[in-house]
């Protein structure tokens, strides 16, 4: 066979498949965003999960955006605990984030108000053993009682490091946690390796995954002291308010 | 299927016809991809740690396993030989693009889960191994049975692998516990082992030593 013929062939192979998957890729794209709007929302209503009118599993796509859109407001701060007016925070990817100079980032700060009931959702994002984690933690009104957590990886292990997102019972141990010490000193929740000691302010680790468990730790505390201005103003705002 | 296939009248190459069927079937067990062969072993020990992502993987690789034999069989007497292995890959890499795209569209969450296993189909030494040995030296018809087959063969050991690591290693099947909390109260233990990828070969290759003790003729005597 001649060049030629070689050449004609491959061209045509590689427009016939570049064309199939183009359109395929704009065809589904408002499906696969929506999809992934639904998913990233979940993941935050995730963190106030015992909270939530109904399970979050049994809501379907539609409810879990109205429900977002009834009960959440956003809020999006830089470094110094300042709102930004320019972006929602839902569009804030912290991926990008992640990859800026602390100084620069941008942070996503959710409220969720629901019978009657205030909470506070903060997120995160991180490195575990294979690749990035990330997670929401909600605080009560006290600005320091952890109400939910919710986690998620990219490429952690399934069954050991995967746990963090699979196991209800991982994010579940969060509950009742704090961000700080009874002396009012940044301390926040840790992740124990294995079983916690009772009465201290950590969780279980998952056996065989103490890098993933690590990873969650240092995540947890690198991004709740990020949102530490912004808990300061909003504490100093409700004691103003009570006086 | 067999009514409709008895009812036409007989042509010169029946849709299922004995030697249509032997192609689904044969894979299943006398040849099956994993066992027999012994080829896609990187994604069974990577995938079978709980079975509703081996169900979905299994799913995905029938899809690109069929498929791209049926379309390396239509162009087999239009392949350049001298670049045959890289239009088998683009071929492949394209239907597995579609398979993740649509994944994304349409079931969010089990792409996010499935995202970097999909994306090792492309490498999974079956489906190349059909088109080299099946497709550019078979009909488009039979070739496209002869991928369903392959597919279904492979899906078939990963998902018992998945089964039995999921029940040894983490107590349940498809995330529903099987294991009452009692047992635990007792001393029972989940085996953390059987969630590593190593066990998984270990669990492949007592397969392999099971279905051999039954079919003698598959023990390899060279």
């Amino acid at each position: 066979m001649s060049t030629r013929y070689v050449v004609t062939f491959t061209l045509i192979m590689t427009f016939i498949s570049a064309f199939i998957l183009a359109g395929l890729f704009y065809a589904t794209a408002p499906m696969a965003k929506k999809g992934e709007e639904v998913f990233n929302k979940r993941a935050i209503l995730a963190a106030v999960g015992d909270y939530l009118p109904n399970p979050l599993s049994e809501m379907s796509d539609e409810e879990v955006l109205s429900l977002f859109e009834k009960n959440i407001e956003q809020v999006s701060l830089d470094m110094d605990g300042e709102k930004l007016t320019d972006i929602t925070a839902v569009k804030i990817d912290l991926a990008q984030e992640r990859k800026k100079p602390e100084a620069d980032r941008q942070l996503p700060f959710f409220k969720y108000k629901g019978d009657g009931k205030t909470f506070y959702i903060m997120s995160m994002r991180g490195k575990g053993l294979w690749d990035d984690i990330w997670g929401n933690i909600a605080v009560e009104s006290d600005l320091n009682t952890i109400a939910g957590a919710s986690f998620d990886h990219k490429g952690e292990t399934p069954g050991l490091g995967a746990e963090i997102k699979d196991s209800p019972k991982f994010s579940y141990n969060f509950i009742g946690k704090t961000l700080y010490d009874s002396n009012g000193n940044y301390d926040p929740v840790k992740v124990a390796k294995g079983a916690a000691k009772p009465n201290t302010n950590s969780v279980d680790g998952i056996s065989g995954a103490t890098i993933t468990g690590d990873g969650v730790g240092d995540m947890v505390w690198v991004w709740l002291k990020f949102y530490e201005p912004y808990l300061n103003k909003l504490k100093s705002e409700t004691k103003m308010g009570m006086k | 299927m067999a009514d409709t296939a008895t009812a036409t009248p007989q042509v010169k190459e029946p849709l299922f016809g004995k030697k249509e069927r032997k192609l689904i079937t044969d894979p299943l067990n006398d040849n099956n991809p994993i066992t027999v062969q012994v080829l896609g072993i990187c994604s069974a020990l990577a995938v079978t740690t709980q079975v509703y992502p081996s169900v979905v993987m299994s799913i995905a690789v029938v899809f690109v396993c069929a498929f791209s034999n049926l379309t390396t069989s239509l162009v087999r007497n239009h392949i350049p030989k001298q670049i045959r292995m890289i239009v088998q890959l683009v071929i492949i890499a394209t239907l597995v693009t579609i398979v993740e795209l649509v994944l994304k569209a349409f079931s969010y969450p089990v792409y996010k889960q499935l995202s970097v296993f999909i994306g090792l189909i492309i490498t999974n030494c079956i489906i190349m191994g059909r088109l080299e040995a099946f497709a550019l030296a078979n009909k488009p018809w039979r070739s496209f049975l002869d991928g369903i087959g392959n597919g279904l063969g492979y899906g078939a050991i990963l998902i018992l692998v998945a089964v039995i690591r999921e029940i040894t290693g983490k107590g349940a099947i498809g995330g529903f516990a099987i294991f009452p909390q009692s047992f635990y109260d007792a001393g029972y233990f989940n085996n953390n082992l059987m969630v590593l990828p190593a066990s998984a070969l270990l669990v492949i290759g007592v397969l392999i030593w099971i279905q051999r003790s039954m079919y003698p003729k598959l023990v390899d005597v060279s």
